[in-house]
């Protein structure tokens, strides 16, 4: 016979109060789990989709330039001092601490060519990386192999190229293999073949003249990701395309405050049903407090009897709470998402869930026991 | 030196006008082992004479002391100790708590003691035995008779030794065959050297006392208890009297 056991009967015997308490802290930690999944959820959601978005960094050669005025007219300017991006280098990327959110890196080596009398531009890219770069690209045919081209549709058009027709680029033989549907984009005017042959074209080889990363910065700050590039590729010009990424960030900001917010709302209500129960445990016992101090209970066992029934319901409310709220995040999840969004187990969220409803209930039934502790033993037992 | 001793004990209760004394500086030795009865009328102030005795009530002047420890110079918890250590009550009506079963309500004072749960087990089955309840142990109160529970309750108040019983009309819930056998029970813990304090209005318990404090306003004297013999028997020819003349059998 110990206190545990005194507090663990009388939470059976009162199994309605008990259930009362229980009800109050789980509705509060399911909501706050629902939340705070849904939003880890969202978040994942958006990743994948920045992720399809394609690049989000761009990585250019650094130069210096010099703008000419004259009179306050505007006269043009001068780049001097291009340093030129190694191929070599873009591996350094794959050192930085953020390198886990790095989904791809797309080097790429561009210059003018003559086809059929046209100047067009050419690009030498790395297809697979492409696939995570320009997920949009629907190609006709295929990606061009070792001596292969993609043409954009409008490059197609006004070349007058098919797939298969052969093309002599710098006394090179290539044949286009596919044609790229339409994107809308500055794509549909570009030649596109592989980056070591457009290298051996241009006679770049080993070097690139930009690079584009797709990167999945949730977590950080996108421009934590430029910073580190820049650090690691001195030579370079790192840029964020910021715009969307941030825009999704700050809707995903406010959400996540909106979250804490309602939250701290229904947990604050739940721990308010928890002292008005607790406060009237109380009171309902005065008598059977008045034995325990009367047999020489102290009033820090009294206490602990108190606190130990309300941390033993608030474990139980916080293992239910979050079981409840990962599940009603899944249905949510069907309805708010389309596609398949993971709602993993976390067990992160799980303790942090437990440990809040723990705390929660103790502290809401602080003073419910020490109000039972106060009680004049010899006035609790004439209640009786 | 009396092992328990009461000096100049007073108590009033509420302020100004609503202030009403409930003792008038009380003083009295009792001995260890003693068997003393307090009677009195309603309102004579011998309940809170009893909750003073328990360490429960704390005089508004006045000493109590037990073993020479002066209990209300002590602090809220150690009084608390006190209680567990040295006062084993009984009340009227028994104040077993309704979820915990017969032997659970027994091991209750070892509850906070640090020692194991099954030497705690032990302790109250012997405790039980010696009110003639082993075998109700895994009973819940509601379960057994009122006799029963106050039998339980006995065990519990002696499950720790402790060297003080207060008993608080032991009998007052029970019919007199029930009375007299819980009454037996608690001569037999005063013979194996229990100090029994009782406060009743029942002449017949009064009469298994050694010695008997009467209470009258506040006040507090000491009477013979051979005395009682005489008042019972006036008593017992009242009734007869009385049942004779209203045509029932006496």
């Amino acid at each position: 016979m110990t206190l545990k056991d005194i507090a663990f009967k009388n939470l059976r015997r009162r199994k309605a109060k008990a259930g009362f308490i229980l009800a109050g802290i789980l509705i509060g930690v399911a909501t706050m789990v629902t939340l705070i999944s849904l939003i880890q959820a969202m978040t994942h959601d958006i990743n994948h989709k920045l992720e399809k978005y394609g690049a989000n960094i761009l990585i250019v050669p650094k130069t210096e330039s010099l703008s000419l005025t004259y009179g306050g007219l505007a006269v043009g300017g001068v780049s001097f001092e291009m340093q030129e991006i190694q191929e070599k280098d873009l591996a350094k990327i794959k050192t930085i601490k953020n390198a886990a959110n790095v989904a791809a890196t797309g080097p790429m080596v561009l210059g003018v060519i003559e086809v059929a009398g046209h100047r067009v531009l050419l690009a030498g890219i790395d297809f697979q990386a492409a696939k995570i770069l320009k997920p949009w690209w629907k190609v006709q045919g295929s990606n061009p192999g070792d001596n292969g081209i993609l043409l954009g549709t409008d490059a197609a058009r006004v070349l007058n190229l098919k797939m298969g027709s052969p093309v002599k680029v710098n006394n090179r033989a290539l044949t286009v293999s596919g044609i790229l549907e339409s994107t809308g984009s500055q794509d549909d005017q570009l030649v596109f073949t592989r980056l070591e042959v457009a290298q051996a074209i241009f006679g770049k080889q080993g070097r690139i003249s930009m690079a584009e990363v797709a990167a999945l910065c949730n977590a950080c700050p996108i421009d934590d990701m430029v910073q580190q590039i820049s650090g690691v590729l001195p030579g370079a010009k790192v840029m964020a395309i910021q715009q969307v990424v941030k825009s999704r960030m700050e809707t995903l900001q406010h959400f996540l405050k909106f979250s804490y917010a309602v939250s701290i709302i229904v947990l604050l209500v739940g721990g308010l049903m928890v002292l008005v129960s607790m406060m009237g445990s109380v009171r309902e016992r005065t008598g059977e407090i008045g034995i325990w101090r009367a047999i020489g209970f102290r009033r820090s066992h009294v206490i602990r009897i108190v606190l130990l029934e309300a941390g033993t319901i608030s474990a139980i409310a916080g293992i239910f709470g979050y079981l409840i709220g990962l599940g009603a995040t899944k249905i949510a999840v069907k309805f708010l998402s389309q596609g398949d969004v993971l709602v993993p187990f976390d067990p992160q969220l799980a303790a942090g869930a437990f440990a809040l409803a723990v705390l929660i209930g103790i502290v809401s039934s602080i003073y419910p026991a020490m109000l039972a502790a106060r009680l004049d033993p010899n006035e609790a037992l004439r209640s009786i | 030196m009396s092992y328990i001793r009461a000096e100049n004990l007073m108590k009033i209760y509420g302020q100004g006008e609503a202030a009403v004394t409930a003792l008038r500086d009380v003083s009295f030795g009792l001995e260890s082992g003693d068997f003393i009865s307090i009677m009195g009328e309603s309102g004579s102030g011998k309940s809170t004479m009893l909750s003073i005795m328990g360490a429960l009530n704390t005089p508004s002047s006045g000493k109590f002391l037990v073993e020479d420890i002066d209990v209300y110079a002590l602090k809220q918890e150690q009084r608390a100790d006190f209680r567990r250590e040295f006062v084993g009550f009984i009340f009227q009506s028994f104040n077993l708590i309704p979820y915990l079963t017969v032997v659970e309500n027994v091991m209750l004072p070892l509850t906070t003691l640090n020692i194991k749960s099954s030497k705690k087990r032990v302790l109250a089955l012997d405790a039980l035995g010696r009110v003639g309840l082993s075998n109700k142990a895994d009973r819940l109160p509601s379960q057994i008779s009122g006799g029963e529970q106050e039998r339980v309750a006995i065990a519990r108040a002696i499950v720790n030794q402790p060297p003080m019983l207060l008993a608080d009309e032991p009998t007052g819930n029970l019919d007199s065959k029930t009375g007299a056998e819980i009454m037996d029970l608690l001569r037999q813990l005063n013979e194996q050297g229990m100090t029994v304090i009782m406060v009743t209005h029942n002449i017949e318990c009064a009469r298994y006392a050694r010695r008997l404090l009467r209470m009258a306003d506040g006040m507090m004297h000491e009477e013979d208890p051979v005395n009682l013999m005489a008042q019972a028997e006036c008593l017992a020819g009242q009734v007869s009297v009385a049942l004779k003349s209203a045509g029932g059998v006496a």
